[in-house]
């Protein structure tokens, strides 16, 4: 259960973003206790990637406030705070292909942290252990790694600096149910292993019901169900009943 | 008012404003985007390895091009001045006329422009593709500043090649001219070079230099910015490579025209 007496890591108040014409969040809130696991669920282009975006500061809200530990996250300053204390699982990686293995999985210690190539690389190849990934995957490149071993390679790169807020953005798209189900063991076996509350986006319900402490549901812009992951299935809400159980019939209109 | 509301005698001043406020539009998120890099290519923090890596990419790997191109155009350069040369009785200032075209001005701007097809195109490809999978949203989460970790060593690395390139060129462009002289020609090899030594000076050889690092800067500056705007996947990508390989040449030939009429002026 969730703790909510304790003071959210992250909070998103009344966020409203629209690109031109399109408006696609319409006064989202969100909050995240220390610790703990939301899972946003929702349909293709419901805002769910651009809620993230704008939780990390890559997207500039229209209106509303984004608070990171209780503070206002408005200026350079803050925003590279929450960036100190946040990682990110990218939908397909964004792993930097110039770069090796464990120099993208040590990036933030060698370019921000400006800690020495050697030091950087041995937390590398621990922390790629820590994602069942072998030290001889540390020297090769980004391409000569499968799918499942960049999603792994992605996962230690958010982890490395022990942050307190990982979002995770479709951390199991384009996997296979086992390297998928591996994937999310891997999630949850380090976030537990970190404390961090973590937030994350996936259509995939199989990874909902094994990371989720709490799931929260976007339709057209806004949050229409929150509740504890035991009560997704007597949420009471015909969106998300038709969502979790994947039906075309209902009151979401199918993208095609 | 929208187009279709509005007159039809009206619609084509409408149409020269929008473009007019486009191109406007446009300046002003060229000259943003530059002086933020600028301003990161001489502040600190420079990545010395990143800007290694891309001297090598741009300078380096551009050395077969640029060595064909020169020798080529320094022969047919020959050739013309010979033929022109011969109906005023002038065939004997090739060796002078080919080594003032090459370093002041054949040599930079056709070096600008070979590498604004293979670096800019390049450069814009490559951060198009890190903007549409991501790569740079990634940089900026793990408190890398893009302007920094990825156009201020490019930018630094073209400014810092492009004058190697040229030298090499305008060696290699008289070599090529030389080639033609005394193999096609019936000049005197020695004499050939004692003449080109002779005649180009300091200020010929800083002139084109300066230029090429002028045209190093444009280079690079056109293939991020154009990389950097990208969106769209594949398609995307590819109009920003073509953008930047158009925006860099058309700028070369301007700046070309701007600096050569301020090393007239000064006396350069």
């Amino acid at each position: 259960m969730t703790d909510f007496s304790a003071r959210p890591i992250l909070e998103l108040k009344n966020i409203h973003k629209a690109f031109g014409p399109k408006q696609v969040l319409r006064g989202v809130d969100i909050t995240v206790a220390p610790g703990k696991s939301l899972v946003i669920i929702g349909g293709s282009g419901t805002g769910k990637s651009v809620t993230i975006k704008c939780a990390l500061g890559l997207l500039k809200p229209d209106q509303g406030e984004v608070r990171f530990d209780g503070e206002l996250v408005s200026t350079r300053k803050t925003l590279d705070t929450i960036r100190r204390r946040t990682g990110m699982l990218f939908q397909g990686g964004a792993l930097f292909d110039s770069l090796s293995v464990w120099e993208n999985v040590s990036f933030a210690l060698l370019y921000r942290d400006r800690v020495g190539r050697g030091e950087a690389k041995k937390r590398a190849i621990e922390t790629l252990a820590k994602v069942r990934l072998p030290a001889s995957a540390a020297d090769l490149r980004i391409a000569e790694l499968s799918g499942g071993m960049q999603k792994r390679a992605a996962l230690a790169r958010a982890i490395i600096a022990n942050p307190d807020l990982i979002f995770f953005d479709e951390p199991t798209t384009g996997l296979d149910p086992i390297t998928a189900d591996a994937v999310n063991n891997l999630i949850v076996e380090q976030v537990k292993a970190l404390g961090a509350a973590t937030v994350t986006i996936t259509h995939d319900m199989a990874s909902v019901r094994k990371i989720a402490d709490e799931v929260a549901m976007l339709h057209e812009g806004s949050i229409i169900w929150r509740g504890p992951v035991a009560d997704l299935d007597k949420s009471g809400n015909a969106y998300v009943e038709q969502f979790v159980h994947g039906r075309a019939e209902g009151p979401i209109q199918p993208a095609i | 008012m929208t187009s279709h509301h509005m007159p039809l005698p009206f619609r084509p001043f409408q149409l020269i404003g929008r473009t007019v406020l486009g191109g406007l539009r446009e300046i002003g998120h060229i000259a943003s985007f530059s002086g933020r890099v600028i301003t990161a290519c001489v502040t600190p923090v420079i990545y010395p390895r990143e800007v290694v890596r891309q001297c090598i990419k741009i300078g380096f790997y551009s050395l077969p091009v640029i060595g064909l191109t020169a020798v080529f155009i320094g022969a047919a350069l020959a050739l013309n001045i010979y033929t022109g040369g011969a109906r005023f009785n002038a065939e004997q200032f090739v060796p002078n006329i080919v080594v003032l075209g090459i370093t002041r001005e054949l040599g930079p701007v056709l070096v600008g422009l070979m590498l604004a097809g293979r670096v800019s195109a390049g450069i814009a490809a490559e951060i198009g593709a890190m903007r549409v999978t991501e790569q740079i949203d990634a940089l900026l989460t793990l408190s890398a500043k893009p302007e920094r970790y990825l156009y201020a060593p490019r930018v630094i690395a073209g400014i810092a090649t492009l004058p190697i390139l040229v030298l090499v060129a305008d060696i290699i462009g008289v070599l090529g001219g030389w080639l033609v002289a005394v193999g096609a020609l019936n000049f005197n090899g020695a004499l050939y070079l004692r003449n080109t030594w002779s005649f180009v000076t300091g200020n010929d050889i800083w002139s084109g230099l300066i230029k090429a690092a002028v045209f190093g800067g444009i280079i690079s500056l056109m293939g991020c910015y154009q990389g950097d705007r990208s969106k769209g996947g594949a398609g995307g990508v590819g109009r920003a490579a073509t953008l930047a390989v158009v925006g860099a040449a058309v700028l070369i030939l301007a700046s070309n025209y701007i600096l050569t009429s301020i090393f007239v002026r000064i006396g350069l």
